[in-house]
């Protein structure tokens, strides 16, 4: 991906941004949700946007994305600012993200829902004329996407039909799919129980060495031991930010989580 | 990964042989109808029939609630009456002049209404509705209250005279059984899917990297040409067209058969369209108050079976299976 001569990065040395953002500052009327938030998001590496509930951590995300316009700031992705543009474009780009509230196509089963994802990229979402049998060819990679998060003996089942944590587990392979430059994950593991949050926490750092990969995550164990750059959100501002021994050392810090959350949430 | 594991499940999309099945049942149906029922009745069902599945296209599919079709319906329907009578083309160009009015139509009030979601899509397509509604009121061509009549049905490429019944029953039921073939291979289609989806969770169709408003243009478009030949055949039909198609009542009705046959359901418009003009037909001589009759029947329906008379068999067989 990076064989751009002019610009190859040298493997030592500050790993290049591909996702940055700068000033990003967001008002809803009189109320600032996001306040002058700089961020960059590395390739191969994990960074966790952490906070306390209302932090603006989903707020950062949806401006990231383009789902929400900033009202100042700037995002640049890949060199390109992508500041002024609509959120489907910026997918296109290869920055895919999740939702907080478990985003699935809840009437359609799990197959489908991955195929959903495979089809635009395999050019398969305009025939209106064309059999659905034509879309078997995306089968087979779709069954390897469920197989990564455990739920390819399910494949018939409609998403419906998930638990909350399964249902988390089906939006990360439909978001694979699309095999993401960059991946914003808000909340992954949000009710999963502790075997699938062990199994998914795995399959978040493998992922991550092909991608640039943000997480909002309330788990704080899972952050410690797999993000490698921390940011921490408090009433809009950036708190702190460092690796997690700094982070976690932070006085700040530690009082901004104080009784609002602990370890094993 | 473990691709062996993977593919010992993938089971490839079998052809399922109900949707051939239930077609060609329909297609013995319409042949002998014409032994029990009217003729006229029973294209006139078709023509609503017809309504109703592009309706539903729109709303079961695609999840999007428009309430100003019969601006698609009444206008195709005025532009295949003017050009019966006036231009004298026949009737096949008629048709589809049309169906080409309701998809331009269908392209300027999509274009505005799919900005908007929700209720807010429903109100701006009932006022282009309405706008368009004072035009044909106001528009010469459309003569009016009186509307467009007395022209003759003309033959079928110039050979076969649509002036005989029976010819335009075959007619009238081979259009709308061939539009039903086509709206359910819209529906289930790779572009289907992604209506599918569309409809199951938006932001997450646009997170995917899908211009959702495209589709949903693409599929109001469809939508409203389909529903513009619902129009045309019942202005060949009943050798009339009228402000009475371009009403909003027009557009109610269309929810009302939709809604009442259960929304995203191919069978569902057919048998709400059915359920509807069978009892407009009946009250019409029994001296009953039509309108209370029909508020309470859709009340009673919307209460007792919440997904539709379709919907709840439907539900019904599924859990019996498993
Ligand atoms: N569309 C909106 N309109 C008005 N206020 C909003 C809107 N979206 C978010 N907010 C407010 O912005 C603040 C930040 O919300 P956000 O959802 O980003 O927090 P968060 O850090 O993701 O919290 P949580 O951990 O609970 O998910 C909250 O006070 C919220 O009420
Ligand atoms: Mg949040």
């Amino acid at each position: 991906m990076t064989n751009n001569p002019a610009a190859a990065p040298a493997d030592a040395g500050a790993p290049r941004a591909v996702l940055s953002a700068r000033g990003l500052t967001k008002r809803f009327g009189p109320f600032t949700a996001v306040n002058n938030v700089d961020l960059d998001v590395c390739h191969g590496r994990i960074h966790a946007l952490i906070g306390p509930n209302g932090a603006g951590k989903s707020t950062v995300f949806n401006l990231l994305t383009k789902f929400l316009k900033p009202t100042e700031g700037r995002i640049v992705l890949d060199g390109t600012d992508i500041t002024a543009m609509d959120p489907a474009s910026v997918a296109r780009m290869g920055m895919v993200r999740s939702f907080q509230i478990s985003a699935t196509f809840g009437d359609m089963t799990l197959l489908d829902n991955v195929r959903v994802a495979l089809q635009r990229p395999n050019n398969m979402s305009r025939q209106f004329w064309r059999s659905l049998i034509s879309l078997d060819r995306l089968n087979r990679q779709a069954m390897e996407l469920l197989d990564r998060v455990g739920l390819a003996d399910m494949a018939q089942l409609r998403a419906n039909n998930l638990s909350y944590g399964r249902k988390r587990a089906l939006e990360i392979a439909t978001t694979l799919a699309l095999e993401p430059r960059v991946l914003l994950l808000d909340e992954p593991l949000a009710g999963m129980g502790q075997e699938d949050v062990e199994h998914m926490a795995k399959l978040i750092k493998t992922v991550s060495r092909d991608c640039a990969l943000v997480m909002v995550e309330h788990n704080l164990k899972v952050v410690g031991d797999i993000g490698d750059d921390i940011t921490v959100l408090q009433r809009g501002e950036i708190l702190a930010r460092g690796d997690y021994a700094t982070v976690s050392a932070d006085p700040r810090v530690r009082e901004a989580y104080m009784g609002s959350e602990d370890d094993s949430h | 990964m473990s691709a062996k594991h993977a593919d010992t499940i993938v089971m490839p999309t079998r052809k399922s042989p109900v949707p051939a099945l239930t077609f060609a049942a329909l297609i013995l149906v319409l042949a002998i109808l014409p032994a029990f029922f009217y003729p006229i009745f029973v294209m006139k069902l078709l023509c609503f029939v017809l309504f109703a599945a592009a309706f539903n296209l729109l709303l079961g599919y695609t999840g999007l609630l428009s309430f100003g079709h019969a601006a698609f319906f009444g206008g195709a329907a005025y532009v295949t009456a003017h050009a019966l009578k006036v231009w004298q083309v026949t009737p096949e160009f008629a048709i589809l002049a049309g169906v080409a009015a309701a998809i331009v139509l269908g392209l300027i009030i999509g274009a505005v209404a799919i900005r908007r979601q929700g209720i807010y899509f429903a109100m701006i397509t009932l006022a282009m509705a309405q706008m368009f509604y004072f035009f044909c009121l106001q528009a010469p061509f459309t003569n009016g209250e009186d509307g467009i009549q007395g022209f003759s049905r003309g033959h079928l490429f110039g050979i076969i005279d649509l002036n005989e019944t029976m010819n335009l029953y075959y007619f009238i039921a081979a259009v709308t059984v061939l539009s039903l073939v086509l709206i359910w291979r819209i529906v289930n289609s790779p572009f289907g899917q992604i209506l599918r989806a569309i409809r199951e969770n938006e932001p997450r169709t646009i997170s995917l990297g899908y211009s959702v408003q495209r589709f949903k243009l693409a599929a109001f478009v469809m939508s409203a040409g389909l529903t513009g030949l619902a129009g045309a055949l019942k202005a060949l039909l009943f050798q009339f067209a009228t402000l009475a198609d371009v009403a909003w009542q027009m557009s109610g009705e269309v929810i009302l058969m939709t809604l009442i046959g259960g929304i995203g359901t191919l069978a569902g418009p057919v048998v709400g369209a059915g359920i509807l003009i069978g009892m407009q037909n009946f009250l019409a001589t029994s001296g009953l108050p039509v309108t209370m009759v029909l508020g309470g029947t859709f009340m009673v329906c919307v209460l007792l079976f919440r997904r539709g008379v379709v919907g709840e068999i439907l539900n019904l067989l599924e859990r019996r299976r498993g």
